[in-house]
């Protein structure tokens, strides 16, 4: 490209004063800018949240996607029917799951075992989206760890345990118990 | 007491005292720079942090050691040695307090070696030994990058210790000996601080020692934007601690010199006055004050650290030859005349054509000094 294409804006640099060329004021200038930072910091006006401490905050939990949990329903039993519905949807492939005859006589299916890998997981909340009796949802936990790979592999009592230790701050998002609601709809009962 | 057990005693006291500082000035170093960036700092390890740098220490030490395949073993090894030596080595003749009273004795000067009569020509010789550190490193390296960085810091170190060497002559003039104990008595005596007297030449010391510690806007050496760390590119673990101390141990003996040579040292009036007798109090203030007034000018080139930008290379060269280097001549030649002219104990009239120098240099800047006349231009415009 030539000096004078016109594509080129030419912008040229401020003048600078008297003051300005003998770099005083700017020097000056980065001196108290900095100066009130570290009085702001120091009078503990600063930004920080000290995490684990202090929690943060959310604006709505409710929409946060973090860790998953299932859903139980009023007598405590798991609300999944085991439609593999999320095992479906789940771009990542995370969802195990393993059918078997329901015990009770509101559902036929209830699900023997289900495995979420929280490693391949990415939290993107379709699962959630795609459950006809809303038993899985997305919690707002959101410090997952832990020292292995097996232990980040969520097995359904673990599942329900989050349940448990959320249910009072998180309220399920459904349209009530999976008895109330009825057969899961496009399926002949 | 013995000969030979009053320097030991005071050898082992300024080295633990000064690893000890350093130590903790990487903390206070971490520490302004985020408080000014709206940041905590390290504040886990300890209350308010305190032992981060017993945990960087043990860090260091546990590391693994790396040498490079291609690298000069033996230079590798010696380059941080040699470094934290020289470094170590400028505490002999720094004052750091004055007289203390002994029991059936003289009164113990509180330097280690007191009443060297080459005393600063020493703390600048041995500290120009650091440029053999940076460069040997950087060579035996074995790495572009590091070579790189180990000419241009020894290219710097060198170009700014004629600025050093000049704007002290000034201090040497008006004070009569190269003994820093002396030149803060004369300070002392005269009730003037050199800074007031010859703001000229503690303007091209500070900015000269600023360079000669490394410290930014001066940091070439590591410059770790573009050089990849610089000359200690290459070194792990303790031998690349050994260079952070001795980068460290350079910023402090560049403050102490500030406060010996230009900030009236342990005087202060009214607290710590002149005076010919020795007594216990008057040992400790001294102390404190002289101390203290070194925190504060490290406190000061951490503030400005964190607060200028860096200079370009040519930029940083410009200053030390077309800048420095003048003004050090202009602050010796008005030394000179006054200490030829004048009455030595007139040092109103030494101070008043002090800052008259400084109000020439600025008239001679905003008239005739235009920056940036090699800037790009565009098309038609003149």
């Amino acid at each position: 490209m030539q000096p004078d294409s016109k594509q080129i804006k030419w912008v040229d640099e401020p003048k600078l004063g008297l003051a300005g060329r003998l770099y005083l004021t700017p020097l000056i200038d980065g001196l108290s800018l900095t100066a009130r930072h570290f009085f702001r910091t120091a009078r503990g006006e600063g930004f920080t949240r000290q995490f684990p401490e202090e929690r943060p905050l959310f604006g709505n939990p409710l929409i946060y996607r973090g860790v998953h949990r299932l859903n139980k329903d009023e007598q405590g039993r798991v609300k999944c029917v085991a439609c593999f519905l999320c095992a479906t949807a789940c771009p990542a492939h995370c969802i195990d799951i393993i059918g078997t005859e329901s015990p009770w006589a509101d559902r036929e299916k209830y699900p023997q075992s289900f495995v979420i890998d929280e490693l391949r997981c990415i939290f993107c909340g379709m699962c959630e989206e795609a459950c006809p009796v809303d038993a899985i949802e997305l919690t707002s936990l959101f410090d997952l760890t832990g020292a292995s790979r097996e232990e980040m592999v969520f097995d359904k009592e673990k599942l329900l345990s989050v349940y448990d230790q959320t249910c009072d701050l998180e309220p399920m998002r459904s349209r009530g118990p999976a008895a109330h609601s009825g057969p899961p709809p496009g399926k002949d009962h | 007491m013995q000969v030979w057990l009053e320097p030991l005693i005071k050898i082992v006291l300024v080295v633990l005292a000064t690893q000890a500082a350093v130590a903790y000035l990487v903390l206070v170093e971490r520490k302004v720079a985020a408080y000014m960036q709206d940041r905590l700092g390290p504040n886990r390890v300890g209350p308010w942090g305190l032992f981060q740098p017993i945990a960087d220490g043990a860090k260091f030490i546990l590391k693994e050691e790396l040498i490079p395949a291609g690298a000069d073993r033996a230079l590798f090894l010696i380059a941080p040695v040699s470094i934290l030596a020289a470094a170590t080595l400028a505490f002999a003749t720094i004052p750091f307090g004055y007289l203390v009273p002994w029991p059936g004795a003289d009164p113990i000067e509180l330097t280690i070696a007191p009443k060297v009569d080459i005393g600063l020509l020493f703390v600048f010789a041995i500290g120009s030994l650091g440029v053999y550190g940076v460069i040997l490193g950087g060579w035996a390296s074995n790495n572009k990058y590091s070579l790189l960085g180990g000419l241009r810091s020894s290219a710097q170190l060198v170009s700014y210790e004629i600025p050093l060497g000049l704007s002290v002559i000034g201090v040497l003039l008006f004070s009569g000996s190269l003994r820093l104990e002396t030149i803060i008595t004369a300070q002392a005596q005269s009730g003037w601080w050199w800074f007031a007297v010859q703001p000229l030449g503690f303007l091209v010391f500070m900015v000269s020692g600023c360079a000669e510690a490394s410290r930014l806007p001066f940091d070439l050496p590591e410059c770790e934007q573009e050089l990849v760390g610089g000359y200690h590119t290459e070194y792990t673990a303790m031998k690349f601690g050994m260079f952070a101390f001795a980068e460290y141990l350079h910023l402090i003996t560049v403050a102490f010199l500030t406060v010996n040579l230009y900030l009236g040292g342990w005087h202060l009036w009214g607290l710590a006055p002149y005076a010919d007798e020795v007594g216990w109090f008057g040992a400790i203030v001294r102390v404190l004050v002289l101390n203290i007034k070194m925190l504060l000018v490290i406190l000061f080139f951490m503030w400005i650290r964190w607060s200028w930008p860096r200079f370009r290379y040519d930029q940083l060269m410009n200053i030390a030859w077309k800048v420095m280097i003048p003004l050090g001549v202009i602050n010796l030649l008005v030394c000179a005349v006054c200490q030829e002219f004048l009455d030595p104990k007139n040092y109103l009239t030494r101070a008043v054509l002090g800052w008259l120098a400084v109000g020439g240099c600025v008239l001679y800047a905003a008239l005739f000094a235009h920056p940036g006349k090699t800037r790009l231009k565009a098309p038609g415009i003149t």
